[in-house]
């Protein structure tokens, strides 16, 4: 079974929401990155988002943004992130998801870069400029290899679209909050309930919310709708800032947990 | 089925595809409001009243048709083909951007957006965008690279006089790439309020078949104004390709005219061997970038490649969808004219005819010497005169020396 299905049927069980952590591939270096992904880990992240730096990344926000940059400049590649997977796999058995943009994806070629992902341990692929209409051959490809492809809703997708696309997500379906780019924000907007709520309510997988959520306090009013949260910018900020991961994980943990 | 079996109305297919090339990869976001704006526009191409107004702007605001010219002089200089001339240069505002802008800014319009976006590499399309919305009554903000807005300094302070903001983007090359990013970001934010009115062939679909459909009137025009000269079609166009707007606009109407042969230019920088140039079709690979899969400039990793190119028009590492399956199938042929060509040909020109081509449509000049060669006395070639130099003459009197 896929490392996502196990995860969000024992959490179901547990009556727990999933927090889900993202952090851009190899930034700051790859060996400062490893360090922060077993830090959330070990501060309560249940299943961890890597961003495969792209050059130009159109659905993030500066933080990102800026992120991707110097892991690009550092010299990172898909292929080191790939192998960095591989090498966690040996000690952890925590789902792993790759975050990437197309091009990445149709440079590499669809099935190649599909049995990479599965060679590697990967257990699911976020492709955030990639919808349902277009998505089909690298559905297909990785269904093949058993890794999950992951789809977005946004709130301006129509309700019927909703379901159509909680039908083709696999693992989980990713609900952005707002209309916009990644990045951390002071206040989610009013009705993020109302649409989580209508999300859930149509997709047959479970539902992560992400975008903007920054604090432990709006995790948790976040997850109050949905299965899981996924936190990125704030940690990025973090890992810029020097600040250490692992007391934030554990409040994010306790936000979600707490009766 | 084969390329030469389709006419121009069957491209493109529902889904946005020219071929294999096109389509909508966009942040979910976006779906809803590239629908809306799909069926807007379909809706419009069908209504006399929108068609009405479209015309009229276009013919009592923007100065069209455009003439063709016989350019006697430059052909003489260089004793192949007849070469024509189509005066874009002479449109409103100074390019023929502004046939799109006028068309999109209308929709908008339409569509109760009050706020439309722009990126712009040169500042023809930002110019053309700020002025439509001026007109129209329109907000209007512009994306532009810090690195173009120092080398476009004049189109700069034009778009503000005519109360743009223009937003200068300071991320990865701060070119054109960069510009339409950060213009994409802005859209998905704001997208309620938003009409984000894209210069070129270029971005997800409708954008690429829209914006062939508003330029076209290049090509439309052209087909009636040869017959002046000749009984026949020309023989060949050409016309610079950055995105390839310009270029699509005037071979769009020819591509059933399977007699007609088509030329894309592309900007050569400092040699195609140099890695210092803009020449995707020529050099770059299928991928995907602002929305369509399309020829793109990358590395072995898919990451997007810096470029080069002394006209910020053209400095682009991407292409419309059109133009790479006019490649892959044959229809058009792309070659890349150097830095030093485009200074050549619009020196040539200059000094041949008087007129003062922007370095874009430059490049479409400076190829001309070599398709001469090619072609016979008693044939014809039209080129697109996209726009004028007057935005490039700051630049060029500063750094012009004899081409070597």
């Amino acid at each position: 079974m896929n490392r996502i299905d196990r995860l969000f049927i024992d959490l179901k069980g547990q009556g727990r929401k999933a927090l889900i952590a993202y952090v851009t591939g190899g930034y700051p270096t790859l060996s400062a990155m490893d360090k922060a992904v077993k830090d959330l880990v070990r501060g309560g992240a249940d299943l961890i988002e890597i961003g495969v730096p792209f050059s130009d990344p159109i659905a993030d926000g500066p933080t990102i943004q800026e992120s991707s940059q110097k892991a690009l400049d550092a010299g990172i590649t898909p292929g080191a992130l790939l192998d960095w997977v591989k090498r966690f796999r040996k000690s952890h058995d925590t789902p792993v998801v790759l975050m990437t943009y197309m091009n990445p994806v149709v440079s590499r070629g669809i099935d190649r870069f599909a049995r990479e992902a599965q060679t590697a341990g990967v257990d699911g692929v976020i492709v955030p400029d990639l919808i349902i209409e277009e998505g089909r051959p690298l559905e297909e490809a990785l269904a093949r290899r058993g890794v999950h492809l992951i789809y977005l809703v946004a709130p301006t997708t129509p309700p019927a679209r909703r379901e159509q696309i909680a039908r083709r997500s696999r693992g989980f379906l990713y609900a952005v909050s707002l209309t916009g780019v990644t990045g951390a924000r002071r206040a989610l907007p009013k009705d993020v309930g109302a649409f989580l709520a209508d999300v859930r309510r149509r997709s047959p997988v479970p539902v992560a919310v992400g975008f903007g959520i920054s604090d432990p306090a709006q995790a948790r009013h976040a997850a109050a709708e949905a299965d899981g949260v996924i936190v990125g910018s704030a940690l990025i900020q973090r890992l810029k800032n020097k600040k250490p991961l692992f007391p934030f994980a554990r409040s994010l943990r306790r936000a979600l947990d707490r009766p | 089925m084969a390329a030469s079996s389709l006419v121009l109305s069957d491209l493109p297919d529902r889904r946005g595809y020219f071929g294999s090339y096109g389509g909508r990869f966009v942040p979910e976001t976006l779906v809803g409001p590239l629908e809306e704006l799909e069926h807007a526009f379909r809706a419009v191409r069908r209504d006399p009243a929108f068609r009405r107004e479209l015309n009229d702007l276009l013919s009592r605001f923007a100065g069209r048709p455009t003439p063709l010219f016989f350019a006697k002089n430059l052909s003489a200089r260089l004793g192949g083909p007849r070469i024509y001339l189509k005066r874009e240069d002479l449109c409103h505002t100074g390019a023929h951007k502004v046939n799109n802008t006028l068309g999109q800014c209308l929709l908008a319009k339409r569509l109760g957006k009050k706020r439309v976006i722009a990126e712009t590499g040169a500042g023809q399309h930002g110019v053309g965008t700020a002025t439509a919305c001026a007109l129209l009554g329109l907000d209007c903000e512009v994306y532009m690279g810090v690195d173009d807005m120092e080398r476009q300094a004049l189109n700069v302070f034009r778009m503000r006089s005519m109360g743009a903001r223009v937003i200068p983007v300071t991320s990865g090359s701060r070119t054109l790439k960069d510009a339409i990013n950060e213009a994409m970001r802005d859209w998905v934010t704001n997208v309620r309020t938003t009409f984000y009115c894209i210069g070129s062939v270029v971005g997800p679909h409708p954008y690429p078949w829209m914006v062939r459909e508003f330029q076209s009137v290049i090509g439309r025009e052209v087909k009636v104004q040869i017959r002046a000269f000749q009984s026949g079609d020309p023989d060949a166009l050409v016309a610079c390709v950055g995105g390839g707007s310009n270029a699509i606009g005037l071979f769009a109407p020819f591509y059933d005219h399977k007699k007609v042969a088509f030329y894309g230019v592309e900007a050569g920088g400092e040699g195609l061997r140099s890695g210092r140039h803009s020449a995707t079709l020529c050099t770059g690979r299928p991928g995907v970038l602002h929305g369509a899969r399309t020829y793109v400039m990358q590395d072995e990793n898919g990451q997007v490649l810096p470029t080069h190119s002394i006209s910020a028009g053209l400095d682009y590492p991407a292409v419309g969808p059109e133009h790479a399956f006019y490649k892959d199938t044959g229809r058009a042929v792309y070659v890349a004219a150097t830095d030093k060509e485009a200074l050549a040909g619009f020196k040539m020109l200059n000094e041949t005819e008087g007129l003062s081509a922007a370095l874009e449509s430059s490049h479409a000049v400076g190829y001309l010497p070599r398709l001469a060669k090619k072609m016979k006395r008693s044939q014809s070639v039209v080129v697109g005169l996209s726009g004028r130099g007057d935005k490039d003459m700051a630049q060029l009197a500063e750094g012009f020396h004899e081409p070597h």
